[in-house]
Parts: C-alpha cells; sequence; structure tokens
C-alpha cells in the first residue's frame, strides 16, 4: 500500500480490530482506531478515539478530528461489531435494538462520515464485514446475522452511489474465528459450523487481513459491491 | 476532542457567499470551467436546477464541511427536518442560506 495512507479502523481493542490496526501499522500506513473502552496496548503511529460508533455526535467528532490532523483519509475498516446468540423466542428486543445499533447504524454512520472526506479527494476504500452467518442461516443467531445481512445491503447499494466518487465498498465475511466473539458459543456448535465450510478449519485474522489488503489496494478501484465469504461458503 | 477553530457564528452574508463559492466549486468540477452567473435566485434542484443530484449531495456536503473548517459550526445539513419539509430548503441558494442561518440560531 502507499506510505503514509490514512487508515480508520473500528472495534480495535481487541480481536480482529487489534490485529488489522497493527497490520496497517506495519505496512506504512497511519491508523485510528476506536471502541468503547480504552485498549491495554499502544503501537506508534496510531490514534485512539474512545466512542461508541453508534453515536452521530461522537462518530462526527472522530472524523473531524481526522480531518483536521491528517487532512484525508484513505481507507475504512468497519470491524465494530457485537454478537448475542439466542433463540428468538428468547430474545429481549433491548437486544435487537443494541445490535442493530452497533452492527449497522454504527457501520451507517461510519461510511457516511468517511465518505464526505473521501469523496474530497475522488478516493477511498471502504471495507464492511459481515459473516458466512448469513448465508449458512444459523440458528440461535437470527438478529446477529440480520444485522449483518443489512450490512451486506447497504454496502451493495453505496457502492452504487459512491462509484462516482472514486470510492469502492466491499464486504469480508469472516467464518468463526478464535475471538471473544464466540467464546460463550459451545464447542460443538462451533465444530457444527466448521464441517458446513468447503475448508473444515476456524479462520485466523491473517484470512480476514488478506481479503482486506486485496479490496484496499489502489489497483482495486475496479472491484466494489462484492462480498467475499471466507472459507469457501457461498 | 479538538476544538472549533473560530466559534463566531458567520453573518447572513458569509453563508450565502460561502454557498455560491461551494456551487461555483462544484459546477466547476463538472463541467471543467466556471459557470454563468450564479446568485441566490440560483435553483439548486427542480426543472431549471443547476446542478444534477449528485451535484447537489456534493455541494451540500461540501458546505457542511466549510461550516465546521470555518466556523467550527457543526450541522448535518440533510437531516430529519430537511427532508420531511414541503418545500425543500434546498431548492435555491437562498432558501439553503435561510435554512442554515436558521439551523446556526437554534443552535445558539
Amino acid at each position: 500500500m502507499p506510505e503514509g495512507e490514512v487508515v480508520l479502523i473500528t472495534g480495535t481493542r481487541k480481536g480482529i480490530g487489534r490485529y488489522l490496526a497493527e497490520h496497517f501499522v506495519k505496512k506504512g500506513a497511519l491508523v485510528e482506531g476506536c471502541s468503547r473502552a480504552a485498549p491495554d496496548w499502544e503501537l506508534e503511529r496510531y490514534t485512539h478515539h474512545c466512542l461508541d460508533v453508534a453515536d452521530e455526535a461522537q462518530v462526527r467528532a472522530m472524523l473531524s478530528s481526522i480531518q483536521q490532523r491528517h487532512g484525508r483519509l484513505d481507507i475504512l475498516i468497519n470491524n465494530a461489531g457485537i454478537a448475542s446468540m439466542n433463540h428468538v423466542l428468547l430474545t429481549p428486543a433491548a437486544t435487537v435494538d443494541q445490535i442493530m445499533a452497533t452492527n449497522f447504524r454504527g457501520t451507517f454512520l461510519l461510511c457516511r462520515e468517511a465518505a464526505k472526506l473521501m469523496q474530497r479527494r475522488r478516493y477511498g476504500r471502504i471495507v464492511n464485514l459481515s459473516t458466512v452467518a448469513v448465508p449458512l442461516h444459523l440458528e440461535g443467531e437470527s438478529i446477529y446475522a440480520a444485522s449483518k445481512s443489512a450490512i451486506v445491503t447497504f454496502s451493495q447499494i453505496l457502492a452504487r452511489e459512491l462509484a462516482d466518487f472514486g470510492i469502492t465498498c466491499n464486504v469480508v465475511a469472516p467464518t468463526p474465528i478464535e475471538t471473544d466473539l464466540i467464546r460463550n458459543v459451545p464447542r460443538e456448535k462451533i465444530e457444527a459450523i466448521v464441517n458446513r465450510l468447503a475448508i473444515k478449519r476456524l479462520g485466523r485474522f491473517e484470512d480476514v487481513a488478506n481479503v482486506i489488503d486485496f479490496f484496499v489496494r489502489p489497483e482495486s478501484d475496479y472491484i466494489t459491491g462484492q462480498v467475499i465469504y471466507l472459507g469457501g461458503v457461498c | 476532542m479538538d476544538q472549533p477553530r473560530n466559534r463566531v457564528n458567520p453573518s447572513r452574508s458569509d453563508v450565502v457567499n460561502m454557498v455560491l463559492s461551494s456551487l461555483e466549486e462544484v459546477l466547476t468540477m463538472a463541467d471543467g470551467h466556471s459557470p454563468g452567473a450564479i446568485g441566490e435566485e440560483t435553483y439548486l434542484i427542480g426543472r431549471d436546477a443547476v446542478l444534477d443530484s449528485m451535484g447537489l449531495v456534493t455541494l451540500i456536503v461540501d458546505v457542511e464541511q466549510r461550516l465546521e473548517e470555518d466556523y467550527g459550526v457543526v450541522l448535518v445539513l440533510a437531516d430529519e427536518r430537511a427532508m420531511s419539509q414541503q418545500h425543500s430548503p434546498f431548492r435555491s441558494v437562498r432558501s439553503l442560506a435561510d435554512y442554515i442561518c436558521r439551523r446556526i440560531e437554534e443552535q445558539g
């Protein structure tokens, strides 16, 4: 990637987000990240913002800060997400509101405000994270998968609306990876999901970064509105 | 968070000039040359509009950014109210400037 690109990643305190922050710093990027709680780590060329991605004013303030300090934003990766595994009949309405707020409203707000900065230079790369739970229609994940399905549809339409501004928008949909998100999912359930993949293993952070690297290359300017499912799910 | 660089609210003529300057930039970018005469009466949407829909989006985003950068005024112009008003505040330079001034006044 070109040296000095400015990359914004949401949900960087741990898991995939943290890995991606380190990955892009290693590649020479200036990385901005956010999460609700402060991380217990620091990184050179990395700036952290404590905020809720579903809070419009906080998201705007973060993007203003990026514009003032860097004068540009090249890449946005919407990784922040929460999950709740439960049978529909046992799912509280408040859980639905929380999941949709963080996963979908947060992605929408970040995309909108980031695209406002990106369109100034007629260049931008947006990557949103979905999940294989969408095409696999996994029981117990209806609300989480629905929120991530919304991200797919939103991204595909966003890709069309932003194309004239030189901004691409694509989706990477990981399989289960060893993160906190699946910590409370029973082992047999994870094994059952892995058995439905073409490539029968858990995902790795590197698998996600590999697809993102492809989407965000300057040469990928003819790739937009695409969804790549990991593990051979389709 | 960073503080706005300038806390003095813009006057109405500042806002009109800002919208016109932004409009000129958007039209120049679209056509590759300077636009003809534009003023408060210039229509932004409708049959006589000087902009297409993408041009309007670019204009609104640019005006939002100028308000924030030049005056520290943070507004999302395309809010629920603007989208539901029978007479769109985006129909002309004048109506857009009036709408921005009203919103700034409400913010105090």
